[in-house]
């Protein structure tokens, strides 16, 4: 746990972990209003507009691929809308539809494209690169306080750490109107929430935790992180507010294990080879919901009077 | 209008035309709104005076929730004026209290009943207020008048389906306002329930307050109210129970739909 813990494990585990905690966030309010599909669906529209991005600008920089995933979240929104409109079916189908084609697209255009000289293909999309996200610059733990050595952290930790402050914040914010609305919207309506504005800006929130988390650690653990961890939380409570603390410990726990378990697990077991971080933190999450489902407190509730 | 004009039009003998009462605790013009082609609520005129116990009446599609939520603003319309104590609905909403209905949300939400009765209290909490022992006495006490105070930490999964209409009415009365619309607040409950709700309503009108309710069960219209708005799409009539609910014009409002030996139970006199 010395030199090179922080030199080749340090960032990715952050890196994870906040990745993990900002997609678990706006999945548990996703989760109630039965919406977990659009944050599946978001870490696939992305793939496009990043690679339009890109070959516009021809270089694999923040805000241009920032710009071009939210422009291409708002066609898939509008497309989704126009088909369940035009096609009269039902929402989930219309999203499948979209993402998957978007994604398809994306996959067609980045092997068309000449990206060869830069990480961007179909591998890092599905479960990015968090192995490869290390700290070169680092000495060990004292370099936390080092300037020069502050200078070389690989540019996907702040940006992490930014948008999951920015969405933790907002959670905080706007945790009163969110949670009302989430579970009764008409009621929301009535007492003067701006309802259609709020599940919009959760939309919006949830894109952007995809984006960050995407370009950092692939689409894998972004869809396993607005599920897995608060749906496991929702069967450990039965109050919002401890949910989502229970989501975050979920998301912190399936991020550090996951990513143990990559670099040693297979060691353990005879192998020679590490194992992708992102495969094995979206395996890990996906055991502690499987827990949950078999041993969490609340996870089912019958006994309980219905009718009458 | 001011009281004074209003007192000279009535002592005139003229009839007071429901748009001209500017202070009415509700009134609706011309309200229309469609889902698709087929309006729901087509040209609807309507006013409640203060102190009232109004029921909206009519058969099932006719439009009695959607012009609720019309009114609230919860869905789109195509016109129509709403004016709840002489303002728009935006700036009256404090005054306002709705009872959705109750299979209208999801009771596996992961909350207690303490905490939905809470939400009645956000136009006093905002965004950042911290819930403070004061709010939580007047959440307590709203449960209190339902009969639900000994539910305050209960998961509301585990309530029946009176017990959960009884939490969303609790909700309701922490929102402490003049006007209370409710969407058929006594749809599926048990007769326990039924008495509380009523009794809390009616103990709501005497405190000057003004409720108007969704409701589909004719045989307990005379007993519960004091006036009915009678609708199917379009109004059939509104006013005071004793002349408006009124045979004629429950078959107006009902078609073939209600037999006339139903309406013959009802036991009214032909005005």
């Amino acid at each position: 746990m010395g030199h090179e813990f922080v030199q080749l494990s340090l960032t990715p585990l952050l890196i994870g972990i906040l990745a993990a905690i900002a997609c678990a966030l706006p999945g548990n309010f996703l989760i109630l209003r039965r919406q977990a599909l659009i944050g599946d669906a978001i870490s696939h529209v992305v793939l496009p507009g990043i690679v339009v991005a890109f070959l516009i600008t021809g270089a694999v920089s923040t805000w241009p691929m920032m710009l071009g995933a939210a422009g291409a979240a708002v066609i898939a929104v509008i497309l989704i809308e126009t088909i369940k409109r035009l096609g009269r079916i039902e929402p989930g189908a219309a999203m499948g539809v979209v993402f998957t084609a978007m994604f398809g697209a994306g996959v067609l255009l980045l092997e068309q494209s000449d990206t060869s000289n830069v990480h961007l293909d179909v591998e890092h999309a599905l479960y990015g690169n968090l192995e490869s996200l290390i700290w070169l610059s680092a000495e060990g733990w004292h370099s936390i306080m080092d300037r020069t050595a502050l200078a070389g952290l690989p540019p996907e930790l702040p940006r992490m750490a930014v948008v999951t402050a920015i969405i933790a914040a907002l959670t905080l914010l706007f945790w009163r109107p969110l949670k009302i609305s989430t579970f009764d919207e008409g009621f929301a309506s009535a007492v003067g929430i701006p309802t259609g504005v709020l599940s919009f800006a959760l939309v919006v929130a949830a894109a952007v935790a995809a984006v960050a988390a995407f370009d950092a650690v692939g689409s894998i653990i972004v869809i396993a992180m607005f599920i897995c961890p608060p749906a496991a939380a929702r069967l450990m409570t039965n109050r919002l507010e401890t949910q989502i603390w229970w989501s975050v410990a979920f998301a912190t726990l399936s991020a550090t294990l996951g990513y143990i378990f990559a670099g040693h697990g297979p060691l353990w077991f005879g192998g020679t080879n590490a194992v992708s971080a992102a495969g094995m933190i979206a395996t890990v999450s996906g055991a502690i919901l499987a827990l949950a489902c078999l041993f969490a407190p609340h996870r089912s509730r019958t006994g309980a009077p219905r009718e009458g | 209008m001011t009281a004074a004009s209003l007192e000279l039009a009535a002592e005139g003998g003229r009839t007071l035309h429901s748009a001209i009462d500017a202070d009415s605790p509700l009134s609706i013009q011309g309200m229309t709104v469609s889902y698709g082609e087929k309006p729901a609520v087509f040209s609807v005129d309507a006013a409640f005076p203060r102190e009232s116990m109004a029921a909206i009446i009519g058969p099932n599609g006719a439009g009695k929730s959607t012009l609720l939520k019309a009114v609230l603003g919860i869905i789109p319309t195509l016109s129509g004026k709403v004016s709840v104590f002489g303002e728009p609905v935006e700036k009256a909403r404090r005054r306002i209290a709705y009872v959705p209905q109750r299979a209208s949300v999801d009771w596996d939400f992961p909350t207690r009943v303490i905490d939905v009765v809470m939400m009645g209290l956000y136009r006093e909490l905002g965004l950042l207020h911290f819930e403070t022992r004061r709010h939580r006495d007047m959440a307590c006490d709203c449960l209190e008048r339902v009969g639900m105070a000994n539910f305050a930490h209960r998961q509301i999964g585990q309530l029946s389906g009176g017990q959960q209409q009884r939490v969303f009415l609790a909700r309701a009365l922490a929102q402490d306002a003049d006007l209370y619309l409710l969407d058929e607040p006594f749809a599926g409950v048990d007769a326990t329930t039924e008495k509380a709700i009523i009794h809390v309503l009616k103990g709501l009108k005497e405190e000057n307050r003004t409720v108007v309710c969704v409701h589909h069960d004719l045989a307990t219209v005379t007993e519960y109210f004091d006036r009915v708005l009678l609708i199917n799409v379009r109004k059939v009539a509104d006013g005071p129970v004793d002349t408006t609910f009124t045979a004629e014009n429950l078959q107006t409002t009902y078609g073939g739909r209600l037999a006339t030996a139903q309406i013959d139970q009802l036991q009214l006199s032909l005005a």
